[in-house]
């Protein structure tokens, strides 16, 4: 009978709740999901310049013809280049960073907060303060960190930077690795905290060493924030856009897909090969975080 | 959905007009409007203050039209085109809009966004008044759209007097030939030759953009954008190879440099020979440096006697709502007196042969001089040859070439062959 009611009054609840985010749901349908299918509506046209009047289905060429583009694979390898750094190195830092916080140094707020506070600053005054900081000149002409390595001795390890051929990617993801590891570290370090203590105090009952304490007991329980992170940094980097621009502008050398989805839509005026890149930006930021968000509805469900 | 939208707005648009009375029969209806809209990127600088002497100009003639000046800042308009293309396309233009003359408006022109205004050039007089080679130039199927303000020039030698004596040099190259024997003398003392600038790539596109006109010279180089010089042949090939040999003698880092840090170079006497168009001189100009002390100008080298010009030029769009004010504002663009209050403090010279040369500096009276007697060809880099398709594939180009150590050439020529079909597509 009290079963009953209670029902009842989720039910009428639920409704009450359903009108309250009823205004986003349809603004999220509208500008998130409607122009999402429009963008597949015209990434399939041949609505390849501003012109074009008459506009017809081509079905996937544009998306075919991407393949064939040596800009795109150029600009897909670039962003592959730097996601991997990107990800590794700031999963790297950010871990180690968390691990001797949780050592449970003097000051933890303080630092937290130290490290975290790079991500309070944005991508595009950021991207103009690494741009003076990887300068590529050298020796005397030297300035930013081609000059700091020479003050502590270690000139040869001056370089080209994100100017150079082949590492300019790995020196893009500098300074995005510097802003998120703090971020990685307070996430490694709540996945630390949310451990109970006495799993660590049945481990040391038990005999194991501290060293085996965190490879058996603390490690494995940290995967889902693992998880969460790489989810995260992911695609962040896919997006990767102002960063880019702010440093190195559109130049070729620098070029991510965001950043020739940006040329193709508003220099070249190709809409339907700006909407296809997108797609396929889309579809790739899918894979990643499509099965995260499945994994984490189910977790959800456990408890 | 998109298509009913364009429609609701049209029919908005046209009530609108109706309403307000301003039908749009000919050319010669006076100017009842009440307000007028333009669209620009010059929000700062010499170029707000130049665009403000033209509105004065305006607003002296139309003290009944209100202006309204929707300028969104950034640089080179890169905001600006892209809220203006929007804006094209949802069918709600401004009154007039400013883009570089020439292939720019390639876009716009075969979308059918612009109106037609060679009926303007013969009423007002501008088709006497403008060079015969800028006139070509700008008309496209026998009709030009837009109306140039001012007239920039691209292959100008910039070099500073002082580290050119320390290194021996006296006089400006006049061929590329003296070009290189004077790049190897800066470098003899120990300065570097070539001031780059590599940051967006269109710097070291501007370069090569002179170089190909130096190496093939302006008959050669107009065949290579109607299909006459090929891309892939001999010419280009050789204009490449020059290009190599000159970004040897360049700074280190250049990749780093926007073209006001290379000009700095130039005018701290770190660099010798700087390839930029004429808003250098302005740039430097109003950072307090002085014309023949601190830098000085010469035609650039293997392009003496020809003039590489660039201009911004407003447009009449199709279905702007105050047609009449956006005709009378184009009259003042086209006229001397609008030209004269505008060019002076942007720092380029008045696309006029009849400009009121008092008014300008000695770089600009020089400017005018030739542009009265050079040969006039457009720049590619800067919209009069190329449209945005050809530009982005062009600089994109020059890009990779150069990050790549500039070693291939065959692939640049390559590449930009294929940037010349982009821009046909």
């Amino acid at each position: 009978m009290s079963k009953v009611v209670r029902n009842k009054r989720s039910l009428s609840a639920r409704v009450g709740g359903l009108f309250f985010v009823l205004p986003s749901i349809i603004t999220v349908i509208i500008f998130v999901y409607g122009l999402i299918l429009w963008s597949v509506n015209v990434s399939l046209t041949n609505q390849n310049s501003g012109a074009k009047k008459e506009i017809e289905y081509i079905g996937l060429k544009n998306y075919t013809d991407l393949i064939a583009d040596e800009r795109f694979t150029h600009s897909l390898s670039n962003l592959v280049k730097f996601t991997i750094v990107f990800i590794l190195g700031a999963l790297v830092t950010g871990f180690i960073m968390a691990l001797l916080l949780e050592k449970g140094i003097k000051g933890e707020g303080f630092f937290r907060s130290f490290y975290l506070y790079p991500m309070a600053i944005s991508f595009i005054a950021m991207g103009t303060v690494f741009n003076w900081l990887l300068n590529s000149a050298r020796d005397e002409e030297a300035g930013g960190l081609n000059l700091a390595l020479q003050k502590i001795g270690l000139g040869f390890l001056q370089n080209d930077w994100y100017v150079s051929e082949k590492g300019a990617m790995y020196a893009m993801a500098l300074p995005a690795i510097w802003q998120m590891s703090g971020y990685v570290l307070a996430l490694f370090l709540a996945g630390f905290r949310g451990i109970p203590d006495d799993l660590r105090e049945a481990a040391r009952v038990d005999g194991a060493s501290e060293s085996q304490i965190y490879r058996h007991v603390l490690f494995p329980q940290l995967t889902p924030t693992l998880l969460t992170v790489l989810i995260i940094l992911g695609h962040i980097s896919m997006k990767a856009f102002d960063l880019i621009i702010g440093i190195n502008g559109k130049s070729y050398v620098t070029q991510v897909v965001a950043v020739y989805m940006w040329e193709a839509t508003f220099d070249k005026r190709d809409y339907a090969k700006g909407t296809s890149i997108a797609i396929v930006l889309l579809i790739m930021i899918a894979i990643v975080v499509v099965p995260y968000l499945r994994y984490n509805n189910k977790q959800q469900a456990y408890r | 959905m998109r298509r009913s939208s364009f429609r609701l707005v049209a029919a908005a648009a046209a009530i609108a007009l109706a309403v307000t009375g301003c039908s749009s029969s000919g050319d010669d209806a006076a100017n009842t409007d009440t307000e007028f809209e333009i669209f620009t990127w010059w929000a700062s600088g010499g170029e707000a203050a130049g665009l403000q002497g033209m509105i004065d100009v305006y607003t002296a003639q139309n003290p009944d039209t209100e202006f309204i000046n929707a300028a969104v800042a950034g640089g080179a308009g890169v905001n600006a085109k892209a809220v203006l293309q929007s804006r094209l396309d949802a069918n709600e233009p401004p009154d007039s809009f400013q883009a570089h003359a020439g292939m720019e408006l390639d876009g716009y022109v075969r979308g059918g966004q612009l109106e037609d205004l060679t009926s303007l050039y013969q009423s007002e007089g501008w088709d006497k008044i403008f060079p015969a080679d800028l006139i070509r130039t700008i008309t496209v199927d026998g009709k030009i759209y837009s109306v140039p303000v001012n007239i920039h020039r691209a292959n100008v030698l910039w070099w500073n007097p002082g580290a050119a004596t320390k290194a021996g040099i006296t006089k400006a190259p006049e061929t590329l030939d003296e070009f290189f024997a004077d790049l190897e003398k800066f470098k003899k003392a120990g300065i570097t030759g070539l001031a780059l600038a590599g940051k967006g790539d269109w710097a070291i596109a501007h370069l090569l953009d002179w170089m190909l006109l130096a190496s093939m010279g302006p008959e050669k180089f107009e065949g290579l954008y109607n299909g006459s010089t090929s891309w892939t042949g001999p010419e280009v090939a050789a204009g490449i190879k020059n290009f190599q040999r000159a970004l040897s003698y360049g700074n280190k880092g250049a990749g780093n440099l926007d073209w006001p840090d290379a000009g700095k170079l130039v005018t701290d006497g770190k660099a010798g020979f700087f390839i930029m168009g004429d808003w250098a001189s302005a740039q430097w100009q109003s950072d307090g440096l002085k014309l023949g002390t601190d830098y000085t100008y010469a035609a650039a080298p293997g392009t003496v006697g020809v003039y590489q010009w660039l201009s911004d030029s407003f447009v009449l769009p199709v279905g702007a709502p105050h047609r009449n004010a956006a005709i009378a504002w184009l009259k003042v663009c086209g006229s001397k007196e609008g030209q004269d209050a505008f060019n002076p403090k942007k720092g380029s010279i008045s696309a006029r042969t009849d400009s009121d040369l008092s008014l300008y500096d000695d770089y600009l009276k020089s400017a005018a001089a030739d542009w009265k007697k050079d040969r006039l060809v457009g720049s590619t880099v800067h919209g009069v040859m190329g449209n945005n398709a050809l530009m982005a594939a062009y600089n994109a180009a020059v890009g990779k070439y150069f990050s790549g150590g500039f070693k291939d050439n065959a692939g640049l020529a390559k590449d930009l062959a294929a940037a010349y079909e982009a821009g046909k597509a």
